[in-house]
């Protein structure tokens, strides 16, 4: 009787082995998130779709706080010798990472026909920041670009008219005068635009640049060009909305209540990521609209956000699960469905050309200004040593919008900091 | 061999302190001493190993004016939050020793900041100073004052976090005072009722003498707290605006896990650890003399 019931148990655990598929292949990844809106959710949501479709890959995603987070353990993670096997970082940290010598470069894992098709239907621009050594690295993930949110409810009642957003510098400001309101002690109720300088003031800054002409540095990432004379009339601009036209408050403008400021009407228009889209249009009580950034010499605005990157230490049949998992997310739908629940910038004209983003613009032409202003746009400020050159330049942005240095002392000064750190790189 | 009786107990003495003079060497001294060791090196990346570089570090560190900035910050911060945090906290030391009504919720209420973990608590002031939609700008509204950007003002940012930290760490002190207060002996209280001495020149030539033991542990307390709590700087400022309420140690966390510089980080910790070394030895030896303990 024992004996049966043994050979009975070992029966079943043996047709249970052999009746599961060769053991799953495990990958972590990290991921950021540094937008309004339930997007853990949504991440987690599309792993199971693709875990539905690859049983043999199972993908953990983990939350890593902001962006700045990510990359900080990230890093320790690394320096540690447990990595993830895929992240989703910020695309500007790309010479960081290679210069420690931490992930694969993705072109060089692409070899068949079909990858090279899919890594070369990207939009350009995205690519700027994706590319080292004129290879390609890391794919584009959560793309976004700067663009003008401006209330339609207050342009009505400004005398604005609600279909022509302002196309230039001058125009932005004019507008601004009309849309700051007063009370009877001389109190803003309402300020007519904001620009967040907290977090990442360097982001819509180097937009400002792009559209006085220059950008703020070399695609080899060695180089910046922060006292260009056209760089410092871009910051001197800023400074003036604040101190001179008075249609921007004074000091800084906090990145995470931005938002808030916009929804409350108390900023008739603001500039923000296409990030936000998604969270603005649940959330506003009136109509808005979106618009490209206004230009000064041409329009335009830098891209930022995440790339997929995957990890050196991640080998053998986890490389190539990695790379089905990233090939899998940025495929069109799936491009199409993030686009859609964010407001990040779908990465491909492909994603565009499905039925779900098509009738999405129909129903909300907003959501298609972030695309066109690709044509415009540059690369985001990206150099070695990024971290600490971009923390020099939001400290002189800050510095002379608190008013403790002008504009061109605190640019000059940036620069000459700048050049010490990357001169190891040249 | 024979032991000798002095021997034996030497060693048994000895075996007695290795488990914690393991535990203190492995975690404390030996990672002390590879501080300084890394300090003198350049940092290295996956493609350049660590060089020898002597003290070029430190060199840097001369001319480094976000360290500067970071390192005046951070004395302000301490001269700004400790007098202030010991006064309080002696005052409503003596108010909760006196036989008032509702006294054990007075107690706990004063106690419950230094409860709040201070990254919840930072949230919770971050809304005090939100411009505009804030309590305190909305309070000051009423009045007809205009927004203030409360944070993200250079002149406004650092007296800022210096309130919450008193908030946050006169009730802990509060709990040494209390302690000290009711071992104080009543003979004293009352030989000085008898000789008609006033409450003001009561406490300043009786009880603060008293209780300086304890003033002593509560100042080194607050001087190591006043270098090492910097968790409100990474919900409220990030250190900014333009480095204007960075403090040492962010600085140290910025340059070691943001720019991945840990040669210079060694180099920054080397110098936290001098200077809170310096002020531990001037408080113990000038205070020490001036201490009557019973």
């Amino acid at each position: 009787m024992k004996n049966k019931l043994l050979v009975c148990l070992l029966g079943v655990i043996l047709s249970l082995g052999f009746s599961l598929p060769s053991h799953a292949v495990e990958l972590d990844m990290y991921y950021p998130i540094q937008v309004g809106g339930p997007l853990a959710k949504i991440v987690e949501g599309m792993v199971a779709d693709f875990h539905k479709e690859h049983p043999g890959i199972k993908v953990k995603p983990i939350y890593s706080g902001n962006y700045s987070e990510t990359m900080a353990k990230t890093m320790t993670a690394i320096k540690g010798g447990n990595p993830p096997d895929l992240a989703v970082i910020l695309s500007i940290n790309i010479f960081t990472l290679i210069d420690n010598d931490a992930i694969i470069c993705i072109q060089d894992l692409a070899v068949s026909k079909e990858d090279k098709v899919w890594l070369n239907g990207f939009y350009p621009a995205f690519m700027l920041n994706s590319m080292y050594g004129g290879k390609i690295w890391s794919v584009p993930f959560q793309r976004s670009t700067g663009v003008l949110y401006y209330n339609k409810e207050l342009f009505k009642k400004a005398g604005l008219d609600t279909e022509k957003p302002p196309k230039t510098w001058d125009e932005m400001v004019d507008y601004a005068k009309k849309l700051t309101k007063r009370d009877a002690n001389g109190n803003v109720t309402q300020w007519g635009i904001e620009i967040p300088s907290t977090t990442a003031p360097f982001w819509l800054f180097g937009g400002m640049a792009i559209q006085n002409g220059v950008n703020l540095m070399n695609q080899d990432g060695n180089e910046t060009y922060f006292d260009d004379p056209k760089v410092i009339e871009a910051l001197q601009w800023w400074v003036d909305m604040t101190k001179v036209d008075k249609v921007m408050p004074q000091g800084l403008i906090e990145w995470g209540t931005l938002r808030q400021d916009f929804l409350e009407q108390k900023a008739a228009m603001i500039w923000h990521s296409t990030g936000n889209l998604t969270s603005v249009k649940k959330q506003a009580k009136f109509d808005f609209g979106v618009a490209m950034l206004p230009g000064k010499v041409r329009q335009g605005s830098p891209t930022g956000g995440g790339n997929f990157y995957i990890f050196k230490s991640t080998v053998g049949e986890k490389r190539d699960a990695a790379h089905t998992f990233i090939k899998w997310m940025s495929q069109p739908e799936r491009a199409a469905e993030w686009c859609i629940k964010t407001g990040y910038v779908g990465t491909s004209p492909a994603a565009w050309e499905t039925k779900a983003l098509r009738d999405y613009v129909a129903s909300f032409p907003p959501a298609a200004v972030g695309r066109d202003q690709l044509t415009l746009a540059k690369a985001e400020l990206s150099t070695h040593q990024s971290e600490r050159i971009v923390k020099l330049l939001n400290d002189a942005i800050q510095a002379a919008l608190t008013g403790k240095k002008t504009p061109e002392e605190s640019l000059k000064d940036a620069q000459k900091k700048a050049d010490r750190i990357l001169k190891p790189y040249r | 061999m024979k032991l000798t009786i002095s021997t034996k107990s030497a060693l048994h003495g000895s075996l007695m302190l290795l488990p914690a003079a393991v535990l203190l060497a492995t975690f404390t001294h030996i990672p002390s001493v590879m501080t300084f060791f890394h300090s003198l090196f350049s940092t290295p990346t996956g493609r350049h190993a660590a060089e020898f570089v002597g003290f070029e570090n430190y060199m840097f560190l001369l001319e480094d004016d976000v360290f500067h900035q970071a390192f005046v910050n951070n004395l302000a911060f301490a001269l700004g939050t400790i007098p202030t945090s010991i006064g309080l906290s002696i005052a409503m030391a003596l108010w909760v020793n006196g036989k008032i009504r509702g006294r054990v919720l007075i107690r706990f209420s004063y106690f419950l900041p230094t409860m709040v973990p201070m990254i919840a608590a930072a949230n919770i002031w971050m809304f005090f100073y939100t411009p505009s939609y804030g309590l305190l700008d909305q309070f000051l509204g009423l009045f007809g004052y205009a927004q203030n950007n409360w944070l993200g003002d250079p002149d406004t940012v650092l007296p800022c976090l210096m309130v919450l930290t008193v908030w946050k760490e006169a009730g802990f002190f509060m709990i040494f005072y209390l302690a000290a207060l009711q071992g104080l002996p009543t003979e004293i209280y009352e030989a000085a009722k008898l000789e008609g001495v006033g409450r003001w020149y009561y406490f300043r030539r009786v009880t603060f003498p008293l209780l300086m033991p304890t003033t002593l542990f509560v100042m080194i307390n607050a001087l190591i707290n006043s270098f090492k709590m910097v968790d409100m700087l990474f919900v409220m400022t990030d250190g900014g605006p333009d480095n204007a309420s960075n403090l040492l140690l962010y600085y140290i966390y910025e340059t070691a896990f943001s720019f991945w510089d840990t040669a210079y980080a060694a180099t920054l910790t080397v110098v936290l650890f001098l200077i809170l070394a310096v002020a531990a030895i001037v408080q113990f030896f000038y205070f020490d003399k001036r201490i009557h303990y019973r």
